[in-house]
């Protein structure tokens, strides 16, 4: 269906051929965002309608006062389902401390929750297909489960600003939501409002860099590009200052992939993406110390390098 | 007169519910002491962690995300 509206609107109504490089380019950029979009309303829309879409608060009453292995599995199945702002890490960190959530338990939450959200699954199905989908969220899960738990061993604690341990939270006891089908269709309407107006933008980036990559990048040269050693941590170390949502980062994927970029290489790179980035790290700087942050990128850069050199080995 | 707080460290959003929840009452003709509360401590000792949240006579009766017309007008009402 997308397809053919690409085919139309490029060929037919801008008349660029389909063997052009512009052609194919602005023909990705078209079917790929309508695509995207189209998904994005639908799956948050359906999220909003269940209630599936937890709030930092209730995330924090799961999984407190659990065994560290089950806090830990909960705050990652919880971070990879509900697409957080990045604005909420602060209160979401704050607020685990003061549960007495374990640190280590908290920076996996940190690590999964902007690596994996469902849209971004439900994008990597239909776009690339189911396997590599799977490829991706049991690598994620995995390097946020194993990064947790290394961040722990460094005793983060020291490095955790002096006023975090502090702060006494209330108990905010919350009205009951609406439940009824108008209070749900309302929340679902300004729950994809809302996502959509926070991510709009690193959509058309992606579907933009994808349909660069994908319309002039020369083949071989692509191929080359991911094969060799060298390209999963210069992948890594490329993604780890740029900022994009999990969801902008598929389109992307999905053109290296096309191209031929090689599986590892194109994993890193999306998991580096979407976790590291600058902006992020300016966001923790205001609970946790400089070592600490330097330690966190410093695990998931060997994380995701390893990740991306595992699977090239294994293809 | 009703007491009203919002809570939020100065993102878009929180200025939005601000103007809104001022407009609410203007055009209610209900008086409001409005006061934005930044000091993440303090938002924090309200129990809220999505910001923005708003407090009205000090019950918290919303958080996360700018709210509805409708709802500021059951809270000014």
């Amino acid at each position: 269906m997308f397809e053919t509206l690409g085919d139309f609107v490029v060929f037919r109504l801008l008349g660029l051929s389909a063997e052009s490089a512009a052609g194919q380019a602005v023909h990705f950029f078209v079917a790929d965002s309508a695509k995207i979009f189209a998904l994005l309303v639908a799956i948050i829309y359906v999220m909003g309608l269940l209630r599936a879409l937890l709030s930092p608060e209730r995330v924090r009453a799961f999984v407190r006062g659990r065994p560290t292995w089950l806090a830990r599995s909960t705050a990652i199945t919880l971070g990879a389902v509900t697409p957080f702002c990045s604005c909420s890490s602060v209160p979401l960190f704050i607020g685990f401390v003061e549960a007495g959530i374990p640190l280590g338990v908290t920076f996996s939450f940190l690590i999964a929750s902007p690596m994996i959200n469902e849209v971004a699954v439900v994008l990597l199905v239909s776009l690339i297909g189911w396997k590599l989908a799977l490829v991706y969220v049991a690598a994620g899960l995995t390097v946020a489960y194993v990064g947790g738990m290394i961040m722990e061993r460094f005793r983060p604690e020291r490095w955790v600003e002096e006023y975090v341990w502090k702060i006494h939270m209330g108990e905010a006891g919350l009205a009951e939501p609406d439940n009824s089908l108008r209070g749900r269709h309302a929340y679902a309407l300004a729950e994809v409002r809302e996502i959509l107006r926070r991510v709009w933008k690193w959509v058309f980036i992606g579907v933009g860099v994808g349909a660069l990559f994908h319309g002039f990048v020369p083949l071989d040269w692509a191929r080359q590009l991911g094969d060799a050693w060298y390209s999963v941590p210069a992948a890594v170390l490329v993604g780890a200052p740029l900022y994009s949502n999990a969801i902008g980062v598929v389109p992307v994927a999905e053109a290296m992939l096309v191209k031929g970029v090689a599986l590892g290489t194109t994993l890193a790179f999306m998991m580096s993406i979407a976790t590291l980035s600058i902006p992020e790290m300016l966001i923790l700087r205001k609970v946790i110390k400089w070592p600490a942050l330097a330690l966190f990128a410093g695990v998931l850069v060997v994380a995701f390098t390893l990740v991306g050199w595992g699977f090239n080995l294994m293809a | 007169m009703k007491d009203v707080k919002v809570l939020g460290s100065g993102c878009r959003n929180c200025e939005t519910t601000g103007q809104l929840i001022q407009q609410v009452a203007d055009e209610c003709g209900v008086t409001i002491a409005l006061e934005k509360v930044q000091d993440i401590a303090a938002i924090m000792a309200y129990g809220v962690m999505s910001t923005p949240g708003v407090v009205v006579d000090g019950k918290v009766v919303h958080a996360g995300g700018v709210p509805d017309r409708k709802k500021v007008e059951s809270w000014l009402s």
